[in-house]
């Protein structure tokens, strides 16, 4: 489901006038929320190390790294920069840098 | 054809929510709230209801079966009491939260410790904040009616909240009374069945209850705050409808007995009020311009009423049944907020009957004569405890 077919209870509200009642969504509300956003810590994958093991797809709380051809992927949208992954990566090819530096 | 039964406060809401065609119930054994599910269980059993009964191992898992049965679209009923009901807390926000009209009945009694099971008012006017209707009932016959209302206002598009009718433990809850058994049909004519718009549905999944960002957040709450604002409107409305097919006024917002052209206006809520009317009628006679207004929806709390209610009068005399530390009673304090800038008024809270103490025609009638004192000898204190044991020789005699 994409973006742009969030909220079709709801297109584009503008204030409170526009909303449902409560809470509903036609889909899972992390498409509206990029959680991501509250990161301060960024992990960034060097793919030439990555093994493709899926030991940081297995411990990401957030279910935010899928393991590609390429090797590991971060999905930034939802990623809140806890770390887990770098620390549980088996040859350190993921590195937590400043998220400051990338915004 | 209705028929009139002997039952109890307790079979009254059983019978409430049977008539209201309740589709889901849940909930967790407290006394004295025990008989309500019990009766519901056996009415289920023998085929005589026609709901989903779930035992649940908590009032808290009670609430939430509730909630997420009212979010797939069924009408859904609960019942607790005191630290059931405070247990239940979190779901109760929820639940007005997400929009949902579960309707639960509540048996008024004081809170621990002291452990105690008797009537005080203290567990529902703690949950004041949730979000929830509250409809206090002074007899058993309203305690039915309540019920079926609640749905009725509730389901409403503009309202959308749950609601809590509550009655006195053991003075209403175990005390037998008649009351009329409503020919189904009429309550059917009455309360249509529930069919909210959106609903959990497998075939149109929907999100519901999802995380609200502060630039959402505040937006959806103002939307509760303006079902509120309609509230009061809306249970008048269907209190007046609610007459024409029962034939019964249940209350609405304000009960007012005799308050016409009153010097002296005492406020009371649930089953002390039978007696107060009693005491008021004997007052009169004996020449005091005095009336009773029977303070029935806590939630949401009629301002503009008492404002009215208020005009000419120059004492208001207002007994609370619970307390709230470092505040006060919560009827007068409530009261005091709807008044301030309209009416320059003596007003005096009286704090009574706490874990069911017993409130009788005499303690409730010095009360009154306390409250008719004021206009002379103005307002000697704000808040006074009725019936301390340190002070029960002048309250009794």
């Amino acid at each position: 489901m994409s973006e742009e077919e969030v909220f079709r209870i709801v297109i584009d509200p503008k204030d409170h006038r526009d909303l449902p009642r409560a809470v509903i969504t036609d889909c899972p509300s992390h498409l509206m929320t990029k959680t991501g956003s509250w990161r301060t810590l960024r992990p960034i994958v060097d793919l030439e190390e990555c093994i493709k093991c899926g030991i940081c797809w297995k411990f990401c709380p957030d279910v935010s790294i899928e393991v590609k051809e390429e090797g590991a992927v971060v999905d930034y949208d939802y990623c809140k920069g806890c770390g887990i992954c770098a620390k549980e990566c088996p040859v350190d090819a993921i590195e937590m840098k400043k998220e400051a530096d990338y915004v | 054809m209705s028929e009139m039964k002997i039952v109890s406060g307790n079979f009254a809401a059983a019978y409430g929510a049977k008539l209201s065609r309740v589709e889901v119930v849940a909930a967790y054994p407290i006394t004295p709230q025990t008989e309500v599910v019990e009766k519901i269980a056996e009415l289920v059993a023998e085929g005589e209801m026609d709901s989903e009964y779930i035992k649940v191992e908590s009032e808290h898992s009670a609430m939430a079966a509730c909630i997420a049965a009212s979010n797939a679209g069924a009408r859904a009923y609960t019942a607790s009491s005191a630290h059931g009901l405070a247990l239940m807390h979190e779901l109760l926000i929820w639940a007005s939260g997400a929009r949902l009209p579960v309707v639960m009945t509540n048996i008024n009694r004081a809170m621990g410790p002291p452990w105690s099971v008797w009537a005080d008012h203290h567990d529902t006017l703690a949950q004041k904040g949730t979000g929830q209707l509250q409809f206090f009932c002074e007899s058993n016959q309203e305690v039915l009616d309540s019920v079926i209302m609640a749905y009725k206002i509730c389901e409403d598009e503009d309202i959308m909240l749950p609601a809590m009718v509550v009655e006195d433990a053991f003075i209403l809850s175990h005390t037998k009374e008649p009351v009329e058994i409503y020919d189904q049909e009429l309550v059917d004519e009455f309360l249509p069945s529930y069919d909210p718009d959106y609903k959990l549905d497998v075939d149109q999944p929907l999100g519901f209850g999802s995380l609200g960002m502060p630039d959402w957040y505040m937006d959806f709450r103002y939307k509760i705050a303006e079902a509120f604002e309609k509230a009061p409107d809306k249970i008048m409305e269907v209190n007046k409808e609610f007459e024409e097919v029962f034939g019964r006024d249940p209350g609405g917002l304000i009960e007012e007995y005799k308050t016409d052209g009153v010097d002296v206006l005492i406020v009371t809520m649930g089953s002390i009020s039978s007696t107060s009317k009693d005491v008021i009628d004997e007052l009169r006679e004996e020449g005091h311009n005095v009336g009773l207004a029977r303070l029935r929806t806590f939630r949401p709390f009629p301002v503009e009423e008492f404002r009215k209610l208020t005009k000419g009068v120059n004492v208001v005399g207002v007994m609370d049944r619970s307390y709230t530390f470092g505040h006060g009673g919560d009827a007068a304090r409530e009261i005091k907020d709807a008044l301030y800038g309209h009416r320059d008024v003596i007003l005096k809270d009286y704090i009574v009957g706490l874990g069911g103490r017993d409130l009788t025609p005499k303690i409730l009638k010095n009360v009154m004569l306390d409250a008719i004192s004021l206009q002379d000898k103005g307002l000697d204190r704000e808040i006074e405890w009725v019936d301390l044991r340190i002070n029960q020789e002048r309250w009794r005699r």
